[in-house]
């Protein structure tokens, strides 16, 4: 058989693709010109006085508090939608599959349009809260995902022999299922999590004033101006990011998506 | 002692969820389609009533150009990525599990690290200050004058560049599946390699490469953040006039019209899919194969 030249070819190419332009992301956060187009020696001053922008640990601060509380609302959500179209295969539980992965399938803007919307109609003014909600929302089906993905290999005897021996609803929630069930969901709130840090789109639409995430922030950093603290703000961001998928990674065996 | 049933434990589970669900994603997309048949008043805001004036107004020169350059665009930059995937796809599928697993790996990454981040790198590579320029110039390719920003072309390239992992992936599932004992059958037969290919390779990986295209076309057909960083007043997107509609001219009617445009982009592949996944399901049963 011959050795796939082409698409062996094409494969290094794209990998070149992915990768050149971060890269040069990072070796620029390193430049001390302000100008990326030529080298002016190694520095550290544009992560100094990114570390001195007061504005931006603001931002970070509510980056995190989005971050966290939508993914714990999202993880447990997610995961009973995920254990309950798993254990009832009923007409109702197909109308929960459906609507969960619809959410996945809207593009951005539309779900951006739609929450501003929402609470315009209801008169919530625009803040942390509205972006909690926005992000949970859309992080439900990432979390269902991930756990019913595990839950495809799944033993359901274990769940009705410690019935069978008389073991509670509550015990075997808390003794079997959640247990058994941790590292996918686990690696579903990290997911969830990664994914509410990162969002722009959805949550430009419902950010109110001082309610700036990160991603917001530096959205308007680049608009007005690029200024070389955006490389370095980039770069810390993207080894965060990493961390994040490599951590994930070893917690399921199985890739995730 | 009362045990509650599975019936009780299914509502149990199933309630909370559905029910935040309904509320922040049944409604709100109801009301934005609902939006669309309001009258606008003359500074913003609402009015009374239902008017078809809206609808109407999307039958315009400049809304059918901005459609037809919004299907354009991400149709181009799907096209691109799927070229690129079919071979990486197959490449990795043939791979020792550990190099599947690292390359799977290095394509998934960026994908993780931030959206914005990777649409700025490219912004600054492509800035007339930019590595890139001045790689290309100082290798005489390109003239001092030209520009790269603001082009569609560069535009349809972040595109590509942010959504290829989409596309890659469920082409490499769906390559992993494929026996290669039919491919070289095939070829015994007398195909060429080419022919063997696009006969046998492609139609068995069909599914593969509709996922790839519903994952490509969905975000780009509502793209705005990329041509908002990249473009330039040529290369104007649905998603960018929706946002446009909604903060600087604040006519929520107009946006929630585009969006209804934008929705029925999405939703139209979507029912196509389905009804040629049902039909080649009807096709198999009659071939009692599975």
């Amino acid at each position: 058989m011959r050795r796939p030249r082409f698409s062996g070819f094409v494969s290094i190419a794209v990998l070149l693709f992915l990768y050149i332009p971060i890269l040069i992301l990072i070796i620029s956060s390193f430049n001390a010109s302000r100008f990326g187009g030529e080298w002016e020696g190694f520095s550290l001053r544009w992560y100094v006085r990114l570390f001195q922008d007061r504005e931006i640990w603001h931002a970070v601060q509510n980056t995190l508090i989005v971050g966290v509380t939508a993914t714990v609302i999202s993880t447990v959500l997610g995961s009973m939608v995920a254990y309950a179209i798993f254990r009832f295969k009923s007409y109702l539980q197909k109308i929960s599959f459906l609507l969960t992965y619809s959410t996945l399938i809207l593009p951005e803007v539309l779900m951006g349009m739609s929450m501003l919307l929402l609470f315009m109609t209801l008169f919530v003014p625009l803040g942390l809260t509205t972006i909690i909600i926005t992000h949970t929302t859309f992080c439900i089906a990432y979390v269902a995902l991930v756990v019913l993905a595990r839950l495809e290999h799944f033993n359901i005897d274990v769940i009705e022999a410690a019935q069978d021996v008389g073991a509670s609803l509550t015990q075997v929630a808390f003794k079997i299922v959640i247990p058994m069930l941790m590292p996918a969901i686990l690696s579903g709130a990290l997911l969830a999590f990664t994914i509410s840090i990162d969002d722009y789109i959805i949550t430009s639409f419902v950010v109110g004033p001082g309610s700036s995430t990160l991603p917001i922030h530096i959205y308007g950093m680049i608009k007005f101006g690029a200024t070389p603290e955006v490389n370095a703000l980039s770069t810390i961001l993207i080894l965060i990011t990493f961390f994040l998928a490599f951590f994930t990674q070893s917690l399921t065996k199985e890739s995730v998506v | 002692m009362s045990k509650p049933g599975p019936r009780s434990l299914e509502w149990g589970l199933t309630l909370p969820p559905l029910f935040w669900l309904t509320l922040f994603f049944v409604v709100p997309t109801a009301i934005v389609l609902l939006y669309a048949f309001k009258p606008t008043e003359l500074y913003g805001g609402i009015g009374e009533g239902w008017t078809l004036e809206t609808i109407r107004a999307l039958f315009t020169r400049s809304t059918l150009i901005l459609i037809y350059r919004t299907l354009y665009l991400s149709l181009t930059a799907t096209l691109i990525c799927l070229i690129l995937a079919v071979p990486m796809g197959f490449y990795i599928a043939r791979q020792r599990p550990k190099v599947q697993q690292l390359l799977l790996m290095l394509v998934v990454l960026p994908f993780w690290s931030s959206f914005i981040v990777r649409i700025y790198a490219w912004k600054s590579l492509l800035h007339p200050e930019g590595m890139l320029k001045q790689l290309l110039v100082y290798l005489h390719l390109v003239s001092e004058e030209t520009v790269f920003l603001y082009h569609p072309w560069a535009v349809i390239l972040v595109m590509v560049y942010v959504y290829i992992p989409f596309a890659i992936l469920p082409i490499f599932a769906a390559a992993q599946k494929f026996d290669e004992q039919v491919f070289e059958a095939a070829m015994d037969l007398g195909m060429t390699r080419l022919k063997a290919f696009f006969k046998v390779f492609l139609p068995s990986i069909k599914n593969g490469l509709f996922g790839a295209v519903l994952l490509v076309l969905i975000p780009t057909l509502g793209a705005y953040v990329i041509p908002d960083m990249i473009g330039g007043p040529d290369t104007e997107m649905l998603g960018n006039k929706i946002v446009q509609k909604t903060f600087v001219d604040r006519n929520i009617p107009a946006a929630a019209a585009l969006s209804g445009v934008l929705f029925l982009g999405v939703f139209l592949p979507l029912v196509f899919q389905s009804l040629v996944q049902k039909r080649q399901g009807q096709t198999h049963t009659v071939k009692g194969g599975h």
